[in-house]
């Protein structure tokens, strides 16, 4: 199993900058996963790791070799890595079937056709392929591609695992189970994960780690699943893991102003300093009465989505959205319609200095 | 940017490179060269350029001459072409023509039939003074004159059709097909009248595919050779390939001859580039999205009354234009004397015999049409999937030329390649291949270089870059992915392009009839010169001949590519 460390990469294309100066370090037998935008650099980066790419500067190291130094020119060719990957568009060979591709990997390594049969037998069993093996990638599903390149990935028992957005074109059942399968996998073998995805709900689901990379190919903050999602380093981080509602204050004396109003703010005290902040929370922080203490709104469109009730609420001038579940709304007597009007409380808070203007439309 | 400048003087020549050049290289001594000498050869009159003398040589009457013929038959055949191929292709598509899809085959089939030895059958039928027809006529019914003199602008340009036509009859069956019949019903509610509807929305819709149809019959008769000279040369109708035949072997090499068949060959491929940019032009204009890539079931119209006639007019065109001109070649090969009656007395199988057994002339053109094709088909084949594999895969600079050299000869006719080889090895750069099978060769992989790459291109686009990466993940070196996932991947491609070359070389003429030397006529060349040498029976028996191996080959690519998709 092994470690990755990047230093000091820097990537080009057609002179434009992916990726400049960015470091990582990965430890050996983690789940990491890579979250960003789509074009931020991500698949870059994994390519770059793979060794489809070599980087214009930095160096990278798996495993404490050095496998790609832009000073010295050095390059380890992909296949000298001793990786498995999985791409976006699964790459399944369609000439062969499930065995021969699951087993390809094994044939390369020389190992004798004994072996070679129980390994890939066993590798095609553990994604659940069992009975699949003589069958040709075009008489598979989506899912089941998915899956032979995944055990393709996994039969040499490599030490890193490299998944670019692999779950991506699948269902939303089939993503969820695949999803608990690689966790599964990388538990029982020990392998170290890089995901590279741009669903924050997967990385969640899946990382040890995460890193959160922006459209610029900068890395904002590096954590566990819980720390990013409760302690966003800022509002790229913050937006960027789910819906997010942002709400401006203003500083006057000792008492903060919701927007341009001279509504008080009432909830909890900023833990930054500044004349201008901004309150941000998403729409389940939202806490919602008939009356009472809170911030004044005016309910804008209320909708009901099952388990939960979808409100789009107006305070002093901001737009923000609140989800309630459906049975604490009946319970509490919170079914609104359009024009009513509310009291808002917010059950956390996260504070970022200066003005910042949602960029989504609620 | 400091980087990027380190990145970029890093010295790199690696595979990429090296694949690069040879492909450049390669298509250079095969295409550029011969090329650039035939405009050379043109345009420089001692030492310096010189268009006076271009103009000059246009103007001599037989110039001239063969430029106004070139355009009188190219155009006379286009608008036949284009009326028949758009009427046969309206009927089997659109109407309740009974045997609509065997109809559609049928026509298609005067694809694989060599023009030139229809323009024999044809000679045979209708020459004024021994054509069979024509004798029937005089000879039972007692005309006084042949009913049709077949060595006429008109009968050139009636064989030409029956050969060319499919080129549009390809393209507007298509169209028609693909074309979504609810932009015509939708008409249809609006309250127009079926005439309205062909008229505003049919027509307006084809319109793209029957000009791009009508321009490759264009382009491949001002560019064809065997038809004109088989029933022209009696009557002295001759276009521009032929003028540059009787040039270049004629005068056997004289400076004045070589350079008026350089200024041929130019205005030829300036003819040919334009009508090319022209089809591209009506192409990329035509792209209505409305003619989508899925299949319909257009309506139909229904023909009451005219079906049994219409089903009438087809199978007896079928019958004139295939049928009767096979069956007249098969005969004629059998008979014992060229003239006699089609008497069960008067054959003979000894003509196949002489000509497949005894005869070197003839069986030595049927070994060398074979191994010509069979060396132009291999080395081009693995030629054009090294040289795609540059263009569709490799991120190399200055790919862009190799896609328009190997494309170059897609839209220069026969006759031009062979005199640009001509001029390029005879002996010029110390290299004089000039009478061997070598220049045949030569000019084979020049002129079919651009099916192999059209073939291969199509099968690489299909791979993937992943699919490689995945094998070089696997732990496959860049050979090893090659081999296991590349390869087997193209191979279809591969085998496509063999026979889109291999097929064609076989029945090959207007190339071959420039550059063959006393021992390496091919089929088509031994075909053309014993019919001028009077040998009526051998030729048309050896034309049997190559009309048997041309269809056994069209059904063996048949089966190899159908089940190859099954699979």
């Amino acid at each position: 199993m092994a470690s990755i460390e990047i230093k000091g990469i820097s990537k080009r294309y057609a002179g434009r900058t992916i990726l400049s100066d960015l470091s990582l370090e990965l430890r050996d037998g983690e789940c990491f996963t890579l979250l960003g935008p789509s074009g931020c650099g991500k698949t870059v980066l994994l390519r770059l790791i793979a060794g489809f790419e070599a980087p214009d500067s930095g160096r990278i190291l798996i495993g404490g070799d050095v496998v790609a130094d832009a000073d010295s020119g050095e390059m380890l060719p992909p296949d000298k890595r001793s990786l498995g990957m999985v791409f976006q568009d699964y790459a399944v060979w369609p000439h062969m079937t499930v065995f021969d591709n699951v087993a390809y990997p094994l044939k390369l390594a020389g190992i004798d056709a004994l072996e070679l049969k129980a390994r890939t037998m066993r590798t095609i069993e553990l994604v659940g392929l069992t009975h699949l093996d003589q069958r040709l990638p075009s008489q598979l599903s989506g899912g089941q591609q998915q899956r032979v390149a995944l055990a393709r990935a996994l039969v040499s028992e490599p030490q890193l695992l490299l998944l670019d957005e692999p779950l991506n074109n699948l269902d939303a059942n089939l993503r969820e189970e695949m999803r608990f399968e690689i966790k599964a996998l990388q538990q029982k073998t020990g392998v170290t994960i890089l995901y590279v995805t741009h669903d924050q709900e997967i990385a969640l689901g899946i990382a040890d780690r995460i890193a959160v990379m922006d459209e610029h190919g900068n890395l904002r903050q590096i954590g566990t699943p819980e720390e990013i999602y409760e302690y966003p380093r800022d509002d790229f981080v913050f937006r960027f893991l789910g819906i997010a509602n942002f709400l401006p204050l203003r500083r006057e004396g000792d008492t903060l102003r919701v927007g341009q109003s001279s509504e008080v703010w009432t909830g909890m005290q900023p833990d930054k300093e500044g004349n201008m902040l901004t309150a941000g929370f998403r729409p389940s922080d939202v806490v919602l009465s008939r009356d009472g203490a809170g911030l004044p709104g005016t309910i804008r469109r209320a909708s009901f989505l099952g388990a939960q009730f979808d409100y789009l609420i107006e305070i002093a001038g901001t737009l923000i959205r609140a989800a309630l579940p459906s049975h604490v709304c009946i319970a509490h007597g919170l079914l609104f319609s359009e024009g009513d009007s509310c009291r808002v409380t917010l059950a956390t808070v996260q504070w970022f200095e200066g003005q910042i203007v949602a960029a989504e439309k609620v | 940017m400091n980087t990027l400048t380190n990145a970029r003087s890093k010295p790199s020549f690696g595979t990429p490179e090296l694949l690069f050049m040879l492909s450049v290289g390669v298509l250079v001594i095969v295409v550029a060269v011969p090329m650039l000498l035939i405009f050379f050869n043109a345009f420089w009159v001692d030492g310096h350029f010189n268009i006076a003398d271009v103009v000059k040589v246009l103007q001599r009457k037989e110039t001239y001459q063969a430029l106004l013929n070139s355009l009188i038959l190219s155009g006379g055949v286009t608008v036949t072409g284009t009326l028949v191929g758009t009427f046969f292709a309206w009927l089997v598509t659109r109407t309740d023509l009974p045997f609509k899809k065997t109809m559609k085959l049928l026509f298609l089939v005067p694809f694989m039939l060599p023009a030139f030895i229809g323009a024999l059958a044809w000679k045979m039928l209708l020459s004024p003074r021994a054509g069979y027809i024509n004798r029937l006529f005089m000879d039972v019914f007692g005309f006084d004159n042949p009913i049709f003199d077949i060595y006429s602008y008109a009968g050139i340009i009636l064989v030409e059709t029956m050969y060319l036509f499919p080129f549009v009859f390809i393209q507007v069956s298509g169209a028609l097909e693909r074309m979504d019949p609810t932009l015509e019903e939708s008409a249809r509610i609006s309250g127009a009248d079926l005439f309205t509807i062909t008229r505003k929305i049919t027509i307006p819709l084809v319109l793209p595919s029957i000009l791009s149809g009508a321009l490759l019959i264009m382009l491949y008769s001002m560019a064809h050779f065997g038809t004109v000279a088989v029933l022209g040369v009696e009557t002295g109708i001759y276009n521009i390939p032929v003028l540059i035949y009787e040039k270049i072997h004629q005068s056997a090499g004289s400076f004045d001859s070589i350079r008026t068949a350089t200024v041929l060959a130019t205005v030829l491929v300036i003819t040919a580039a334009l009508i090319l940019w022209l089809q591209n032009r009506v192409l990329s204009k035509g792209k209505y999205q409305i003619i989508a890539g899925k299949s319909f079931r257009p309506t139909e119209l229904k023909l009451r009354g005219l079906r049994i006639p219409m089903l009438i007019v087809c199978i007896v065109y079928i019958g004139l234009t295939i049928v009767l001109p096979t069956a007249t070649i098969f005969l004629v090969g059998g008979l014992k004397t060229y003239g006699l009656p089609f008497d069960l007395e008067n054959m003979t199988w000894a003509n196949y015999n002489h000509i497949l057994f005894e005869w070197d002339l003839t069986r030595d053109s049927i070994w060398n049409s074979i191994t010509l094709g069979l060396a132009s088909a291999l080395i081009t084949m693995f030629a054009g999937v090294i040289i795609s594999y540059v263009i569709v895969k490799m991120k190399v600079r200055g790919k862009g030329i190799l896609e328009f050299l190997g494309m170059l000869p897609f839209s220069v006719p026969g006759s031009v390649i062979a005199l640009g080889v001509i001029l390029a090895w005879s002996g010029k750069f110390g290299i004089n291949l000039y009478n061997t099978v070598w220049i045949i060769l030569v000019a084979y992989i020049a002129r079919y270089m651009a099916f192999s790459l059209k073939a291969n291109s199509a099968a690489l686009e299909q791979v993937h870059d992943s699919l490689v990466e995945a094998a070089r993940a696997s732990g496959a070196s860049m050979a090893q992915a090659l081999r296991d996932v590349v390869v087997p991947l193209v191979r279809p491609g591969m085998v496509a392009a063999f026979f889109l070359i291999f097929l064609p070389a076989l029945r090959e003429l207007t190339v071959s009839v420039l550059l063959y030397g006393p021992t390496t006529r091919t089929i088509g060349v031994a075909i053309y010169t014993l019919n001028e040498d009077g040998e009526t029976v051998y030729s048309a028996a050896l034309a049997g001949i190559a009309l048997i191996i041309i269809v056994l080959g069209e059904v063996l690519i048949k089966r190899l590519v159908t089940s190859k998709n099954g699979a």
